[in-house]
């Protein structure tokens, strides 16, 4: 970079605290004139420690620390938590149980992606299309409070089973909602993506390739938008998955408009999931008892409405997990920012940044910062890392 | 604070969102206020871009190391008088998080707090019924 060009540069702050996003982080443009030439994102706003606070709390606790890592995929972290304590058991759970917890996730990843669409059409300043999706959503949360007894925070999973029951008479008011939803849907499809006001916004912004999507490790609906047709659902079905008859929705199109038509469709999908779970739905127990949990290691893998969601338990034979790893997606999602959004204008940094549909209360559960200063180094961490698989394999070793 | 402010801020309070490590549960029912089932804006209760801007500021989530000095920054920038609304269950006794490392709330430890919703996360309605109550203590 030579001396003139840097005098060009200019620095765009976006954030803590600005009226873009529900969330706070923290980018920084680099900006010649119009142009995105840099960003630097930073994040830890939202850091609070779940892995720590996890070996505290026993298996049955667990589950209602992890749905407080995001409250919008409140489903999908306890669901993966369950599923990795179930892994350690070797527990086979109940049919009606694989069912119920498959009705959750997909009801979670339609309101998901129609509170996406709504903040989609509020960063590009068309607050109609913000209005309407949310005004949609409505009819999910009503569902959820029929269901489970809230609006959010579902508290579905527990290691062996479910904690609420379908009754007979919640079926019709599901399936209506599901048909409202199903409408509203097509026509937000329709009226949102013929607009040629949309097209001209969305069309060529951001674009992530097929081989940036792959390098940057990019999960769910934004590697889908790339022609990367992951999703572990399909990969590796789990639950009631393996029954159902669906589609993974992919476009190789790669720009923020194929990531709106990925999500848009994939409500559909859930929308027909939901429906084939209602019909196909066997009587019986709704949870397997869990007897005692052996000492051992498992992991469970779902996929949340923004990508895959990883959990890793290490058990010693107590009743409280020795080691609880979280991987969520977008972490990895964030940092596919760095590419998409250089090359763009300002204006396209917006709406680009949202495009991946970021989660940061799901990302920042690890880095150590302070005053806005990373308080260890790599090798400090990588110091600690091995400290602490040390004195876990010595206590494993017992 | 002259009447006529008192009477302007309590007919339309404007409201700035200030998000300081949440779960985002909070965060989608506030806006979730603005939409079209709850409406507040029929109220006078507008979310505006800047803390400067605002009569009241909703907090949400445990404060954690790093967004506390914002935090504080925020609510020096906001124009006086400024209700701090505290949602969320963790925003008072830290909910789940109390063993955490990183959380240093309560909010009442850092900022003059005007009411404190408790939920997790609150209704819609408990969030209007406590902005309501605290416009009716000034």
């Amino acid at each position: 970079m030579s001396a003139a060009n840097d005098k060009q540069r200019r620095i765009v702050p976006i954030g803590p605290y600005h009226p873009l996003q529900e969330e706070p982080e923290f980018f920084k443009l680099v900006v010649e004139g119009e142009k995105v030439v840099d960003i630097e994102i930073h994040l830890g706003y939202n850091h609070r420690g779940h892995e720590f606070i996890s070996p505290e709390l026993t298996y049955d606790q667990v589950p209602f620390l992890v749905e407080r890592i995001c409250g919008i995929c409140s489903n999908s972290h306890p669901l993966a938590a369950v599923m990795a304590v179930e892994d350690i058991c070797n527990l086979e759970i109940p049919e009606r149980a694989k069912y119920l917890r498959v009705i959750v996730h997909e009801l979670e990843r339609i309101h998901s992606h129609l509170l996406w669409v709504g903040l989609a059409g509020h960063f590009i300043g068309y607050n109609t299309v913000w209005m309407w999706a949310w005004k949609y959503r409505d009819a999910v949360l009503d569902v959820f409070e029929m269901l489970v007894g809230n609006r959010n925070h579902y508290a579905m999973n527990k290691p062996g089973g479910v904690r609420h029951d379908l009754k007979p008479e919640m079926v019709g008011p599901i399936e209506a909602a599901m048909a409202e939803v199903e409408k509203k849907t097509w026509l937000l499809t329709k009226a949102v993506l013929d607009d040629p006001v949309i097209h001209a916004r969305l069309e060529g912004v951001g674009i992530l390739t097929h081989e940036q999507s792959l390098a940057y490790s990019c999960l769910g609906p934004t590697s889908r938008a790339s022609g990367v047709p992951g999703d572990v659902r399909k990969d590796e079905p789990h639950a009631a998955y393996p029954y159902l008859d669906w589609n993974v929705i992919t476009f190789p199109e790669g720009d923020v408009f194929a990531k709106a038509k990925v999500r848009l469709l994939e409500i559909i999908e859930s929308v027909k999931m939901v429906r084939q779970c209602l019909k196909q739905i066997p009587d019986g127990p709704i949870e397997a008892r869990v007897e005692e949990v052996p000492p051992g290691e498992g992991c469970g893998r779902t996929e949340a409405p923004r990508g895959e969601v990883f959990h890793y338990m290490r058990s010693d034979g107590t009743n409280r997990p020795l080691r609880h790893k979280v991987r969520a997606p977008s972490y990895m999602n964030i940092a596919s920012n760095k590419v998409a959004c250089v090359g763009g204008t300002i204006a396209d940094a917006a709406i680009t940044l949202a495009a991946v549909d970021p989660c940061y209360c799901c990302t920042e559960r690890m880095a150590a910062f302070e005053n806005g200063q990373q308080r260890y180094s790599w090798n400090e961490l990588l110091r600690l890392s091995w400290e602490k698989t040390e004195s876990i394999r010595r206590g494993m070793k017992k | 604070m002259s009447k006529l402010g008192l009477w302007g801020l309590k007919k339309s309070p404007w409201v700035y969102h200030l998000a300081a490590a949440p779960c985002n549960n909070c965060d989608i029912e506030i806006l979730e206020l603005l939409t079209p089932r709850f409406d507040v804006e029929r109220f006078g209760v507008v979310l505006v871009g800047s803390p400067r801007h605002a009569d009241a500021l909703l907090v949400t989530g445990v404060i954690n190391r790093k967004s506390l000095p914002r935090v504080l920054e925020v609510y020096e920038q906001a124009a006086k008088p400024c209700l701090v609304i505290c949602i969320g269950t963790c925003t008072g006794d830290k909910h789940i998080f109390r063993n955490s490392y990183n959380a240093v709330g309560p909010y009442d430890k850092h900022l003059p707090v005007h009411a404190f919703i408790p939920g997790c996360p609150p209704r819609p309605e408990a969030m209007l019924l406590g902005v309501v109550k605290a416009l009716g203590k000034l």
